[in-house]
């Protein structure tokens, strides 16, 4: 049993044509995931409601484009029964689809929270929600270059980097309690920021699933990378 | 019913009731004159589960199906080394009878064959022949019941076993080969013949009668080998061997992550 090392020889053209174009259409997918996210806190920054209401817009593709690739693959599935390797990436493309679609629902989230906060203005000029937005789809944008290569390994470091994010959320929300104690009157205004920030802390978490599956693909095991995700264990950790 | 159906078993190959595994071979060569078609396998047969053999055109996977009741020998030529120990006793030791063998453990072909004779007759010829003197009646009904094809041929009997559809003829040989009660059923490609809605009947009835048999399944459908069996055994050939086993594992485990490169690739399609 030492074939390891045999090269596989090119067949069924077809459906590896159809594979190449579904991690095509996630990465498309991540692109206006990442999109959205960026320009959903640079509007939140600049109070630009005309670019939020682009944000919801944008919504709607990113879901039409989720289904659509939801149906692609239950087409490859019940045309090619694909297995072993071929089953596994389908399956976790499926998963990551969701996850992309999920983070975009985060952007729209902070398109919203703009849009509702009408004319009051920001509580604090926004520093570290945008690094958190930047942070985020820095890694969003690698843990999707990692799932395209199957890069088991770079899927294994990304998720630690949800530390950084975590600790400029815990940053942005003792800011926050401190103005609210400040000037109780401010407690709505300091809310909107924290729901951004919470989303944008979301998002971090979302990527580690992404490595999961990249890792799942690669090796068959599902290995949960960052038990301490656990919404539990943050509030434990939360300041 | 029971009753008269354990008056057919013989003991005359001693059985042990305590072995998990019901067949296995023991460094397997299958020889054709002086080519080697079996190469070196050893692999156990675990009772009352479908284990599905799975490889290439011409990798030897019908051959060593047949290596286990003795079939083999009716091809000139033919000859083997090694063992294939049925309950721990090698059934290829001199004293052992090959037609107790076949009866013990049945086999079901590619194409459907019943005999030109009555749905009725299909079933009972067998029985006889093996010494059968319980009720005849009981039998053939138990038989075609535990094949599910009772409902469909009960007011027909006596109408041509031939006259049946393509999938109820196979139901028919599967009947017969149960009619003789045999611990373990071998089956050579048993659904390749038949439409697909035949075809998923005679699945059913593979999980079905893996209840109370061991089956052996030789199918080039990987997805029908996906969809019967509890365990697969991948078998090759390349230049210098033929009919090796490559890998051998449960079927769920086989199908998702196989362990070796050669099974990934023929189960995805990149070769075969």
């Amino acid at each position: 049993m030492d074939d390891k090392s045999k090269e596989t020889p090119v067949l069924r053209k077809t459906f590896e044509n159809e594979l190449q174009q579904l991690k095509d259409e996630i990465l498309l997918l991540g692109s206006m995931v990442e999109q959205s996210i960026l320009e959903s806190v640079e509007a939140l920054k600049k109070r630009d409601i005309p670019a939020a209401e682009r944000i919801l817009e944008l919504d709607k593709k990113v879901n039409a484009k989720r289904y659509a690739i939801e149906n692609q693959v239950m087409i490859v599935i019940a045309t090619q029964q694909p297995m072993a390797h071929d089953l596994r990436l389908l399956a976790s493309i499926m998963e990551i689809n969701g996850e992309l679609e999920r983070m975009g629902d985060y952007a729209k989230g902070i398109a919203t929270i703009n849009i509702r906060m009408g004319e009051q203005a920001l509580l604090k000029p926004l520093i570290d929600i945008p690094r958190m937005a930047q942070k985020g789809v820095d890694m969003l944008h690698r843990a999707l270059t990692a799932f395209i290569n199957e890069d088991v390994e770079a899927a294994r470091l990304i998720p630690a980097e949800d530390d950084e994010v975590d600790a400029l959320y815990n940053q942005v929300y003792r800011e926050l309690i401190t103005l609210i104690i400040q000037d109780p009157t401010s407690i709505e205004r300091a809310n909107w920021l924290l729901w951004a920030a919470h989303n944008l802390e979301r998002v971090a978490d979302r990527v580690t699933n992404i490595c999961e599956r990249t890792i799942f693909i690669a090796t068959g095991k599902i290995k949960d990378i960052r038990s301490s995700d656990d919404e539990a264990q943050k509030l434990k950790n939360s300041p | 019913m029971t009753h008269t159906i354990e008056k057919i078993k013989t003991q005359r190959i001693k059985v042990s009731e305590k072995l998990v595994y019901v067949l296995e071979t023991k460094k397997l060569n299958i020889y054709y004159d002086d080519f080697r078609a079996i190469s070196e396998v050893n692999m156990k047969i675990e009772r009352n589960k479908v284990t599905a053999i799975i490889g290439p055109s011409g990798c030897g996977k019908s051959t060593l199906l047949r290596s286990f009741n003795r079939m083999n020998e009716l091809v000139q030529g033919s000859r083997i080394s090694g063992e294939v120990l049925f309950h721990g006793q090698n059934l290829y030791a001199p004293d052992v009878d090959p037609v107790e063998v076949r009866h013990r453990i049945g086999m079901v072909f590619q194409k459907p064959n019943p005999f030109p004779k009555s749905i009725y007759e299909n079933i009972a010829w067998g029985a006889r022949v093996h010494g059968f003197k319980g009720n005849m009646d009981e039998l053939v009904e138990y038989s075609l019941r535990q094949a599910a094809l009772w409902e469909e041929v009960k007011d027909i009997l006596d109408h041509s076993g031939l006259a049946l559809s393509g999938g109820q003829q196979q139901r028919l040989c599967i009947a017969r080969a149960l009619a003789v009660q045999p611990e373990v059923i071998l089956m050579d490609e048993p659904a390749s013949a038949l439409d697909p809605i035949s075809t998923l009947h005679i699945e059913d009835l593979i999980r079905e009668l893996s209840n109370h048999y061991t089956i052996l399944i030789v199918t080039h459908n990987m997805q029908q080998a996906a969809r019967v069996s509890d365990f697969t055994a991948f078998f090759n050939m390349n230049g210098d061997r033929s009919g090796y086993l490559v890998e051998y594992d449960n079927t769920n485990q086989l199908f998702t992550m196989p362990k070796n490169k050669l099974t990934e690739d023929y189960i995805t399609g990149r070769f075969g």
